[in-house]
């Protein structure tokens, strides 16, 4: 049902934004915008507000996005099955099944609303693959539509909680210089993962503030160790793009092909840059990949095209970029099928939650995590606007601000300019191939015992108001997201798909679980039993 | 990351200091925007796109600005080639119905 637009054009662009809605969320990608619409097709005001524009926000949007979508049928268990088989054992075949029918269903709606998807030689539209810019362009139209009003340049710095419920958040507008805040029914998280900032595609907003948000009102994290997850790049580039390199052979620096014995492309490549640079020459496409990967993958060709070089024939320096929990699994923990965090009027959906439910210890890359976006975000907007609509009350005198770290800090002189330093000691300890792809228990230990360091004194010294407090909360939301993630990483004393520890090589059955991780100042770590136990019995299609 | 915005091109609507998702560029009325926050670019050539000028050049380089020259970018035609290679015009969204990703998927 259209809305009238909650933001009147004539109001004033310097006083501070306040708005009241039913329901807010958080992050303008995929997930967030789905929830959005899903929200406002339930008849709700909705409001949503990204750190940056809706529409080119996020790790989908400079991509090219597959999903996983299976059409019903038999192919969809079987397919569950398959996935579940390598999950190492902690993803949900149920709640895989029940992803693949809300995304397949949602997919076949856009193409009935003007999504111009490709069509196949057998007249059908592939409904499986999106453009990220065209995709994000038209979720932003769709939105709108529907009567979503829309903040850019809004980054949420904290939640607002009323009694025992979160009530709406408070932030920055970045472009007008001045405060925000709304209040709402319920509160959705959909700010993305963290990339410990990386310089990938879509990773400048991506410093985890949601997970940050959402410990500060007390939920979990899941799975934030299984983030060894990387993607080849070309050196120096943001293009971490996966696809070429199905066709690409690799050299070390005197042009040895590299042993990919292993079977694994990434632990290759990770060993050859411990060694040394490492290079790569897309020379095994044909003429008719050539020309597929060029139209179908252009950014791709970016660097090569304005370096001036032929990637099919010339070899090229590699890098691995670090791809945290965006390609890794790990998140704010769910704990019921409507996105629910467990704490009153909070939700989550995206790469804001664990996604061990659909990928388990593997990434979710290459279709899991997208689908998981579209459904979870159908799911978390969907709750919140059931919530919304029997928790209204009244919270006028009751608000609390509940952001800690970067907007309050212990000492009488906070500063905001640590941030900087905060940011590299994150890039250091977690993008590092040799602490972090090849972990051993004392390297995470020494990691951990850093960024624990750089937090007590965080907590003290670093704040900061206006547009400098972006700054600070993301550098605390990137400290607070390393250290759950390496506290995770110390726990789990095993190897078990993207978590691969030299000093334990094996998966020990002990560990057959989910890692739950929670608390600020002070970490808590816990094995997450019988959460996921049921095995699929009825493949229902 | 951003390098170039073409004053010679520009047409000042301001369109990239909306759309850059990192806050790249100050604008206003009438002015050809700056690049005022450069480290923050996250290469992510989307302003291209956006623009209905052709006015901006990223470079593939995430880690550094390179310097290049504006004649440079405009002798090697590369203004606007990464719209064209998606078929994206003036700004518009245009061309995913002809993307032949389906068929790289099939071999994964
Ligand atoms: C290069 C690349 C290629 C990929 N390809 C695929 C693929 O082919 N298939 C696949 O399944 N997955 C792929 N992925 C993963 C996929 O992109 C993500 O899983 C997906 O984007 C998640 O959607 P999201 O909405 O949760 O997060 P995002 O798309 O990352 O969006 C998060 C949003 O939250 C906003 N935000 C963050 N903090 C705040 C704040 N404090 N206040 C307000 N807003 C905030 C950000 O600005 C951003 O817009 C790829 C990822 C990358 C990096
Ligand atoms: S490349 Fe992306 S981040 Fe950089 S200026 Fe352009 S839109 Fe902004
Ligand atoms: S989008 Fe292009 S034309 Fe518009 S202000 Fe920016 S550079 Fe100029």
């Amino acid at each position: 049902m259209p809305q009238t637009s909650l933001r009147r054009k004539s109001a004033d662009r310097t006083a501070p934004l306040n708005l009241e809605a039913d329901v807010l969320v958080l992050g303008g990608g995929p997930a967030g915008a789905w929830a959005a619409v899903t929200a406002a097709e339930n008849g709700r005001r909705v409001v949503l507000a990204d750190k940056g524009y809706f529409g080119t926000s996020g790790a989908t949007a400079p991509s090219n996005t597959g999903t996983w979508c299976v059409p019903p049928g038999e192919a969809r268990a079987a397919q569950v099955e398959r996935r579940a088989a390598r999950a190492f054992g902690l993803a949900d075949p149920h709640v895989m099944l029940r992803m693949l029918d809300t995304a397949h269903e949602a997919l076949r709606t856009l193409g009935n609303d003007g999504y111009p998807f490709p069509r196949q030689s057998d007249g059908e539209l592939y409904i499986a693959n999106l453009r990220g810019p065209d995709y994000m362009r038209h979720m932003r139209r769709l939105a709108l539509k529907r009567g979503v009003t829309v903040l850019d340049h809004h980054p949420a710095l904290e939640l607002l909680g009323a009694d025992d419920a979160i009530v709406g958040a408070a932030g920055w507008d970045r472009q007008q210089h001045r405060p925000w805040q709304v209040t709402a029914g319920a509160v959705v998280l959909a700010t993305g993962g963290c990339a410990f900032g990386e310089r990938m595609l879509g990773a400048t907003g991506l410093t985890g503030d949601g997970y940050l948000m959402a410990a500060e009102a007390g939920a979990s994290l899941s799975g934030m160790e299984f983030c060894g997850q990387y993607g080849v790049a070309p050196a120096g580039t943001s293009l971490n793009k996966g696809l070429p390199y199905r066709w690409a052979s690799f050299f070390d620096v005197d042009g040895e092909p590299l042993d990919m014995s292993a079977g694994d492309r990434h632990v290759a490549v990770a060993k050859g840059l411990l060694r040394g640079p490492v290079f790569a020459s897309l020379d095994k496409a044909g003429p008719e990949i050539q020309d597929w990967l060029r139209r179908g993958q252009p950014n791709c060709f970016l660097p090569f095209d304005r370096i001036g070089l032929n990637p099919f024939t010339q070899r090229f320096e590699i890098t691995l970029r670090g791809e945290g929990t965006v390609r890794g699994v790990g998140g704010i923990r769910l704990v019921d099928e409507g996105g629910w965090t467990g704490i009153p009027g909070l939700y989550a959906a995206g790469d804001a939650a664990s996604r061990e439910d659909i990928a388990g210890a593997v990434s979710g890359g290459g279709g899991p995590n997208a689908s998981w976006a579209i459904a979870s975000g159908r799911w978390a907007g969907a709750a919140a606007a059931r919530t919304a609509l029997s928790s209204r009350r009244d919270v006028a005198g009751k608000l609390r601000r509940l952001g800690g770290i970067g907007l309050v800090a212990h000492s009488a002189r906070p500063e905001a300019e640590a941030s900087i330093d905060v940011v590299a000691a994150v890039r250091e300890e977690m993008l590092s191939i040799d602490r972090n792809f090849f972990r051993t228990g004392p390297k995470l230990r020494c990691s951990l015992s850093r960024l624990d360091g750089l937090w007590r004194d965080a907590r003290a010294y670093l704040a900061g108001e206006g547009a400098a407090a972006i700054r600070t909360r993301e550098a605390g939301a990137l400290l607070a997201s390393s250290r759950w993630a390496l506290a995770g990483a110390v726990f789990r004393n095993e190897s078990r798909g993207l978590h691969r520890r030299s000093d334990a090589p094996e998966s020990d059955p002990n560990f057959a679980h989910r890692v739950r991780t929670f608390g600020l100042d002070e970490i808590g770590v816990a094995l997450d039993r019988a959460i996921h136990a049921a095995p699929l019995q009825v493949a229902r299609s | 990351m951003i390098e170039v915005v073409s004053a010679a091109r520009c047409i000042a609507c301001d369109i990239c200091v909306k759309a850059c998702p990192a806050n790249v560029f100050d604008g206003g009325p009438g002015k050809v925007p700056v690049i005022a926050r450069q480290q923050d670019c996250q290469t992510c050539f989307l302003c291209e796109i956006y623009c209905p000028a052709d006015a901006l050049f990223v470079h593939p380089n995430a880690e550094a600005p390179t310097g290049i020259a504006e004649a440079e970018i405009t002798a090697r035609g590369l203004f606007g080639s990464y719209a064209r290679a998606l078929g994206w015009k003036r700004g518009k969204a245009a061309g995913a119905e002809n993307d032949p990703t389906f068929e790289l998927r099939a071999f994964l």
